[in-house]
């Protein structure tokens, strides 16, 4: 392969900054866990709240920021369904996530996006859908349980099998209570061996290996795993067993990301940008990716 | 034919100056000769490669892309625009203006990057014709060539052994400069001077089909050994064009800048959770490596890298990309030999 110029893409006139966020007013904030908060954000205007979700599709992300702070990117945890706002979810580790969670409701962030591309909810109608989620990887699959909650009658089974380290790390609890008490979802919480209370109802075990426990039919159905990069390692194998073809089986890559354009090369792998083909990537081209590189 | 005698580049500079042109060019600083804004009285050396190339003009070390008033707890944006003055390369290299094909590419792939587009939109690029090389010079093993116009705006031959130059326009941007110079170039004629010889160094469909199947390599560690993981490398190649985004504030204001990084660094891809994708150098070179001659070729079908040889020039454990390419095409010639 030869260097080519006419293969280049022309320089376009320029029309403005690509990078220039909108300032969104904090409505809610919720402490998830002892470090991980949600905030809802409220568009500055009818124009830009429009054009956001004339361009959003469930698994699509953002990067919220504070001026002198900088900015992190997150998924974006509301779904589609919900129109009025977006929810971010986030654990606060470093100085960008330490400045949002110092922000208060009322007060003001910064947002570019939404970004990336998004989960195919539309082809999965009349199918049963299982998801798998650990820790804080929670929040991508909790905005596409919602789209496909407010939109039931579209999908079969919905099978949930959630896993934290412990039970303080859980993330969005009241809304475990909410499935629980639903008649149309299974739920099947889980923390790790050593990580219950002595009030704990739910698993106890890696989540792997309650997956493989739950057994979940994989018939006319399609896989959600997210969570941090060894708990979707090890869950691969169980998925497998149980019948789920990797071309059915979802996942999100949560790679460092700076400009979410496809321009600052933080996110490539292999010859992807992870932020404009994905975040969201079946099993099937995850695998096909230099697994060191993931 | 258009004619500048080789030692009134600097009249040729000062008209254009005078044109309103921000004039860059090889200027030699503090005994290094480098691409750099050209100031009256300043020596123009075309005898020596620079050691920076010509995308810090287009994409400069650090832009403010962001800015904000700070009161309290509140914030108020402030409109940022590109600072994009018109400016001509002036005796780059072919090489330079090589990179220009992916930097276009990267830079307005979907998303469009209007702080890059505004400066190479007011540029024009005049690269000179190489008479010498080095030993470092490989342009010719990457697809390029001493004597290569691609996206040149006009170009600068030697001619009459070294005693002239010949401006030769070639678009419409040329044209204009070479209305912008003035009595700077005569109408004349002389003899252009060869091109430079540059040896073609290594196979380099054989370097990215070996590339392809050799991600898990013993070979990256070899290789990567004497990487002290500077970024120099990165700073200097002109096709290089990862970038963070940071912000510097008071308790008035804030900028948000771009600025130059580097795959070579451990911080590049450490997540917040802790996790790195790339924990180690050969991890980070083997990076660097595929993404200029196998991942870039299969995304964008072009190559990363111009052959200019600046990362080895300026690499403080003597590393080359050529010496790299050269010993994996050998590593598949061998493969071969085996085979048969």
């Amino acid at each position: 392969m030869r260097p080519d110029p006419e293969q280049a893409a022309a320089v376009q006139e320029p029309r403005g900054n690509l990078y220039a966020p909108i300032t969104m007013t904090i409505a809610d904030s919720r402490d998830e866990t002892y470090d991980v908060r949600t905030l809802r954000l409220e568009f500055p205007g009818e124009a830009e709240r429009a054009a956001f979700f004339k361009k959003y599709r469930v698994g699509m992300f953002g990067l919220y920021g504070v001026p002198g702070a900088g900015e992190s990117v997150f998924c974006i945890a509301s779904p589609p369904t919900r129109d009025r706002y977006i929810e971010c979810t986030f654990r606060r580790a470093g100085r960008v996530t330490a400045a949002l969670q110092d922000r208060e409701v009322g007060q003001t962030i910064t947002f570019r996006g939404p970004y990336g591309n998004s989960f195919p909810i539309e082809e999965w109608k009349g199918r049963n859908i299982v998801f798998v989620a650990g820790g804080i990887g929670l929040a991508p699959i909790r905005a596409v349980i919602w789209n496909i909650l407010d939109r039931r009658d579209e999908f079969g089974d919905v099978t949930i099998i959630y896993g934290a380290r412990t039970v303080a790390d859980l993330v969005y609890k009241h809304e475990l209570k909410e499935w629980q008490d639903r008649g149309d979802v299974r739920l099947i919480t889980t923390v790790d061996p050593g990580g219950e209370t002595d009030d704990w109802k739910g698993e106890i075990g890696f989540v792997p290996t309650v997956l493989e426990k739950v057994a979940p039919g994989s018939e006319n159905a399609i896989a959600l795993v997210c969570g941090p990069p060894i708990m979707i390692k090890f869950t691969l194998a169980p998925l497998r067993k149980l019948g789920f073809p990797d071309a059915d089986a979802y996942t999100t890559l949560e790679n460092r990301m700076k400009c979410g354009v496809g321009k600052c090369g933080r996110c490539n792998v292999g010859s992807l940008y992870v932020c404009k083909d994905g975040p969201v990537f079946t099993i099937e081209q995850v695998r096909k990716l230099p697994q060191d590189d993931l | 034919m258009k004619l500048i005698d080789a030692n009134k580049l600097s009249d040729l500079a000062s008209a254009l100056a005078g044109a309103g042109y921000r004039v860059v060019a090889p200027i030699e600083d503090s005994g290094v000769v480098r691409l750099k804004e050209w100031t009256e009285g300043a020596a123009i050396r075309t005898d020596v490669i620079p050691v920076n190339s010509a995308k810090d003009f287009l994409f400069p070390p650090s832009e403010v892309i962001g800015h904000w008033d700070i009161d309290g707890d509140g914030f108020t944006p402030r409109d940022v625009r590109p600072d994009a003055p018109k400016t001509v390369l002036l005796a780059v290299r072919p090489c330079d203006a090589a990179s220009l094909a992916l930097l276009d590419t990267v830079f307005n792939w979907d998303y469009r990057d209007d702080f890059y587009n505004a400066r190479r939109q007011a540029a024009t690029v005049v690269p000179m014709v190489c008479t010498a090389a080095d030993a470092q010079c490989f342009c010719t093993s990457v697809g390029g060539a001493p004597d290569a116009a691609a996206s040149a705006d006009a170009m600068l031959r030697s001619a009459d052994g070294g005693a002239k130059f010949i401006l030769e326009p070639l678009t419409d941007k040329g044209s204009a400069l070479l209305g912008a110079a003035g009595d700077a170039v005569r109408e004349g004629e002389a003899t252009a001077d060869p091109p430079a010889e540059v040896p073609r160094r290594f196979d380099v469909e054989a370097v990215t089909d070996w590339l392809s199947r050799n991600f898990e390599s013993d070979l990256w560690v070899t290789l990567s050994l004497g990487c002290l993981g500077c970024g120099a490398c990165a700073y200097a190649c002109p096709t290089c064009h990862c970038f963070d985004m940071q912000d510097e504030a008071t308790r008035r204001e804030s900028v948000r800048l771009k600025n130059w990084d580097s795959c070579g660094f451990g911080l590049f891809t450490l997540h917040a959770g802790g996790h790195n994708p790339r924990p180690d150098q050969a991890a980070r070179w083997r990076q660097r490596v595929m993404h200029k001659f196998a991942y870039i070729p299969e995304r964008f079908n072009l190559l990363g890298c111009t052959g200019c040889g600046r990362c080895a020039r300026l690499c403080g454990a003597g590393m080359s990309m050529s010496e790299v390419c050269q010993r994996i095409a050998d590593e598949t010639r061998k493969a071969l030999t085996h085979a048969s």
